[in-house]
């Protein structure tokens, strides 16, 4: 039997039919018939200040628990304020769905008050949309949103409804069952295909485990251990996929990149085979394509049959969620090994004496100055591997990446693919209402803070006690590192003198937070327990840092990972014989 | 750079079309002709989508395209396995003089003639590329005052697979 409802009513029952327990959203016109049985739901919504910090604390949420987040505006401005998170949301392959008022149906397409064309301004970054101008598609449309949202290769799917929908009369009946013909992700790969790929581990004399993002979105870290140990293959993990590996694991050889390990880059490039689970073959991994991996067979796992062969062709392909995947792929290897198991000992007496020679590192500054570095890293270990660290984007990031230890998966959230400033404090909050007994730690940059940090508002008053460390260099510290090496350290406007303006203590407190600063290395432990102690508000540190510190090492864009700089000027020398 | 035929099952919802222009255009694919329309089945439109892409990139088409939740279902087009045809209507320039060349040139195509004026007629044809080029040659030198021409259409010869194999005597 089904009841008459509102429309309102309808998606109200809806969200909560599909399991949803938390959004975050601003009511405005075209979606405040929405807002009223929202009033009365069981669903938690979370009064944001911004909407791209309602689109990002959905990110967090999603990254932090692996449900679908939920974000809500409305028409025109409110829904193209949720354009940059969707964006970064479908680029990293997170599970969100955003829900949007809509003007009345009978006045789309007029240049009506608050309009905009929501459906096809995101049609390029959502893996799906809906624009819903009848009541009765509204159940379907919700549950098949969310279904799409959070099955295969997750992403952001929105879903746009036109107010006289939301205000009609209508039939609540929540779908038994999908009819998405056109939609059918593959789980399990081909026999074939696993056959084909233990063979080649097998006869690999130096492979690597290259592990991307998906490895956390298919909750595999247990397969992957069992596969590293049986295969005993050095593990790499991207940006995308810190803490699916445990950072301490004696095969971990750390992240590959623009600003990876010598030991990870450089094993990529001598490898003989490539392990490719859940990763893209990103222009920040593989640097100039071309001088990728040149020697290197390619195994290459993914639930995306559209990545295969996208950027580099593969010699043996996986499509199939990467749980199912490994899980066939063990026994095959077992049967394999069996027979005959490849020695990796010359292999890892290579791996090791690039990670002995060049392992991560940083100077001291001599001016008296604290580095940025040293903040990250003592954040870390006082933290610990249980808190979930945020970041922005740049420098900081970076340097979360590389000095934070990352021993399990979804403790590490950022913004990978699109590369969002900004995404820290709302992604942030949205992770600690996902996990609130999880301490959570926000390292931002003084340049993303002040893009986003209104969201501490909303935090404050919604009981959502996150921790920020701002790194403060008072510069858009990662395009002045490019300016300093490419532009003859031509600082155009990269000086943000954001230790003069704003003060960040004393705006933190202004929103209802604890404002502390740390401005010497002698003050870094103390101050981050004194954040670590306070948990019934959100707490802002100002860490000042020194400005010049850079990021290293460094494969310059475009440029062949062979060419990595372990700090300027400096390139690793090889033996003779590595080369 | 090569031509390759695509056949497209899209389920017939709003906003299919911009989604496949959308991909195309996003991914740099370059479309030679796009044609849609119904077919048997109500809620299916077909597409018949010529692309022009190098070698390994038309995987990359394939996957990309079919990734989109509205599509059913694509396949490559063999031209010789499929039958491919596009319709031309050309307007001719005629004089009393050069009207019976024209008319010949047109039952030679197995063209018609679907309408005349005074100093013009107005030819359907429907073939293969090849065929519609050929007769747009001969039909140059007398003066082409307007022309159209629809995408390529296309579809696999035989039966289509899973069906009978016997014609149904029903």
């Amino acid at each position: 039997m089904s009841a008459q409802v509102t429309g309102a009513q309808s998606l109200v029952k809806s969200l909560e039919s599909a399991g949803v327990d938390v959004m975050f959203g601003i009511p405005g016109g075209a979606i405040l018939p929405a807002y009223d049985p929202i009033f009365d739901s069981s669903i938690r919504h979370i009064l944001v200040r911004h909407e791209q910090g309602a689109g990002h604390a959905a990110t967090g949420y999603a990254q932090a628990t692996g449900r679908v987040g939920v974000c809500i505006a409305t028409s025109g401005p409110g829904a193209t304020n949720l354009v940059t998170p969707l964006a970064d949301a479908q680029m990293d392959s997170v599970p969100v769905v955003a829900i949007t008022g809509q003007v009345a149906s009978g006045a789309i397409g007029t240049d009506a008050f608050q309009e905009a064309d929501i459906r096809g301004i995101t049609m390029p970054v959502t893996k799906h949309n809906f624009l819903i101008t009848d009541p009765r598609d509204i159940p379907r449309a919700i549950a098949e949103a969310f279904h799409i949202a959070g099955t295969g290769r997750p992403g952001a799917v929105l879903v746009d409804i036109a107010k006289d929908a939301l205000t009609t009369m209508t039939d609540f009946n929540w779908p038994t069952s999908l009819s998405l013909p056109g939609y059918n992700p593959v789980m399990e790969p081909t026999a074939q295909s696993v056959l084909d790929a233990a063979a080649l581990i097998a006869e690999s004399k130096s492979p690597v485990l290259y592990v991307g993002g998906g490895m956390i979105k298919s909750n595999a870290s247990a397969e992957l251990m069992k596969l590293a140990e049986l295969t005993g293959a050095p593990v790499v993990t991207t940006l995308m996929a810190l803490g699916s590996f445990p950072d301490s694991h004696p095969q971990h050889l750390g992240m590959p990149g623009m600003h990876g390990t010598v030991a990870a880059v450089t094993s990529l490039q001598k490898a003989d085979l490539l392990i490719t689970l859940g990763a893209r073959f990103d222009d920040r991994v593989t640097g100039k394509l071309s001088s990728f991996a040149p020697n290197a067979k390619i195994i290459h796992a993914d639930i995306d049959p559209a990545e295969i062969g996208k950027n580099r062709i593969v010699d043996v392909a996986l499509v199939g969620d990467l749980k199912a995947t490994i899980n066939a792929l063990l026994p095959a290897l077992q049967k394999q090994f069996a027979k005959s198991k490849p020695d990796l000992t010359a292999w890892w007496q290579l791996c090791n004496s690039w990670r002995a020679k060049y392992p991560l590192g940083f100077d001291e500054p001599t001016d008296g100055t604290v580095s940025p570095q040293y903040v990250i890293q003592r954040l870390g270990q006082i933290a610990g591997p249980d808190a979930i660290y945020v970041a922005g984007v740049g420098q900081h990031q970076m340097w979360s990446s590389q000095f934070v230890n990352y021993e399990k998966p979804r403790t590490w959230i950022n913004s990978g693919g699109l590369g969002t400033m900004g995404f820290a404090v709302p992604a942030a909050m949205g992770a600690k209402v996902g996990a609130p007994d999880t301490v959570v730690w926000a390292i931002d940059g003084d340049g993303c803070f002040q893009m986003t940090n209104q969201e501490l508002v909303t935090c404050a008053l919604n009981n959502i006690p996150i921790k920020v460390a701002i790194i403060n260099n008072e510069s858009l510290g990662m395009v002045r590192q490019w300016q300093t090496l490419f532009y003859n350290q031509r600082y155009s406007n990269t000086d943000l003198h954001s230790k003069r303006i704003p003060d960040f203590a004393k705006l933190a407190e202004a929103m209802g937070c604890v404002g502390l600063r740390c401005e010497s290395k002698e003050d870094v432990d103390r101050v981050i327990n004194e954040a670590m102690a306070i948990n019934d508000r959100p707490v802002v540190v100002d860490f000042s840092v020194h400005r010049d510190a850079m990021v290293w090492p460094m494969v310059a864009a475009g440029t062949s990972n062979d060419d990595i700089v372990v700090a300027k000027s400096m390139a690793p020398i090889w033996d003779s014989q590595e080369l | 750079m090569s031509t390759h035929t695509l056949s497209v099952l899209v389920e017939n919802s709003p906003g299919v079309l911009a989604r496949i222009a959308s991909l195309f255009a996003r991914r740099g694919y370059n479309i030679d002709s796009l044609a849609v329309g119904p077919t048997e089945d109500p809620n299916v439109s077909r597409m018949t989508i010529v692309v022009n892409v190098e070698g390994h990139a038309l995987s990359q088409v394939i996957q990309q395209t079919d990734k989109l939740i509205n599509v059913l279902s694509i396949i490559e087009l063999d031209p010789i396995a499929s039958v491919q045809r596009e319709l031309l209507l050309v307007k001719v320039s005629t004089s009393p003089e050069t009207r019976s060349q024209v008319l010949e040139t047109v039952q030679l195509f197995r063209a018609k003639v679907v309408d005349v004026a005074q100093d013009a007629v107005t030819i359907e044809a429907t073939g293969n590329s090849e065929k519609i080029q050929a007769l747009l040659r001969v039909l140059e030198p007398y003066g082409i005052k307007e022309l159209v021409q629809s995408g390529l259409v296309a579809m696999e010869r035989g039966l289509k697979p899973g069906k009978s194999q016997q014609p149904d005597h029903d």
